[in-house]
């Protein structure tokens, strides 16, 4: 009675069965293979994209606020 | 701070030049291979996050209790570069959760804090944009709140059991790695005192608008 716990341990805790081949990445299943390149250099190119966005709206905004101010000093010139 | 922009450009520059021979000549991590080196770039853009957020919240501070106006133009600066670094930060991480856990998102506490941090900095955002008057000093409140939000989320890995690796991998990572990343670390964080210093010089000139236009209102 005893070994009984002991054998079905050593079941569980047996090694997964070994690799019996291999097989090729390009040769599997479209939706099984996941290669990391594109997600790293999607991920970079995000980065650069937004930051580079970013700094295009903040160049666009002052562009309309020196507008705004020229066209204010030339409405009201200093007395 | 003007003066700088040219030269902290052109270190920036450089410095996003240089960082990907960096990285591409740093080690693969033993389980998560090449994947493992979105990490680079993802980590600091938290990190530039994490540096916006102290900006926008001590200048938040500063104007919900002194009402000085240049406070205020550092928070919305803060709270804008915030928000744009941390996109980077939850675009970055689904991608590499994508190949490392096999799924793009895990409703778990860091992830499901660092969403909520991201909201509220868009919440601050909307409420300068739409709330009418008085909305600079609802918007400040809510970047207190935020501000104290970001130690939780950066510390949530460390208290309770989730997917994410914890923050112990930084000061853990052998030299081969830690070089790049410090370095990326560093020019994420130069882009975010760049980005930063650009958004108060567009403040500052809006507030002269204002002004000018408070001057010809009284003129006329």
């Amino acid at each position: 009675m005893m070994r009984i716990p002991l054998l079905l341990a050593a079941l569980v805790l047996q090694p997964p069965p070994g690799q019996s081949e291999f097989v090729p990445v390009n040769e599997l299943p479209p939706a099984e293979r996941l290669q990391a390149a594109p997600f790293l250099i999607g991920a970079y190119a995000f980065v650069w994209i937004a930051v580079m966005f970013y700094l295009w709206t903040i160049w666009r905004r002052l562009d309309k606020v020196e507008a705004d101010i020229d066209a204010l000093a030339r409405k009201a010139p200093p007395r | 701070m003007r003066k700088a922009f040219g030269p902290l450009l052109l270190v920036v520059a450089i410095m996003f030049v240089v960082a990907p021979f960096l990285i591409a000549n740093a080690p693969y991590e033993s389980t998560m291979g090449l994947i493992q080196k979105i990490f680079y770039y993802h980590v600091p853009s938290w990190f530039a996050m994490y540096l916006a957020i102290a900006v926008c919240g001590v200048a938040s501070a500063v104007y919900l209790f002194k009402g000085t106006p240049i406070a205020d133009a550092y928070a919305t600066a803060g709270a804008e570069v915030a928000v744009v670094f941390g996109l980077c930060g939850l675009v970055t991480g689904p991608l590499w959760g994508r190949v490392a856990w096999g799924v793009w998102w895990q409703w778990d506490v860091r992830l499901t804090t660092a969403l909520l941090l991201e909201l509220i900095f868009i919440a601050y955002l909307m409420v300068r944009k739409f709330g009418g008057p008085g909305a600079e000093k609802l918007a400040a409140a809510t970047a207190l709140f935020g501000t104290a939000t970001a130690p939780f989320v950066y510390k949530s890995v460390d208290i309770w059991r989730t997917v994410h690796p914890n923050t112990n991998v930084i000061p853990t990572l052998k030299p081969s790695m830690g070089g790049p990343f410090a370095f990326s670390s560093l020019a994420f964080l130069l882009l975010c005192t760049l980005l930063l210093t650009a958004r108060v010089h567009l403040a500052k000139r809006q507030m002269t608008v204002d002004e000018m236009y408070l001057a010809y209102e009284d003129q006329s």
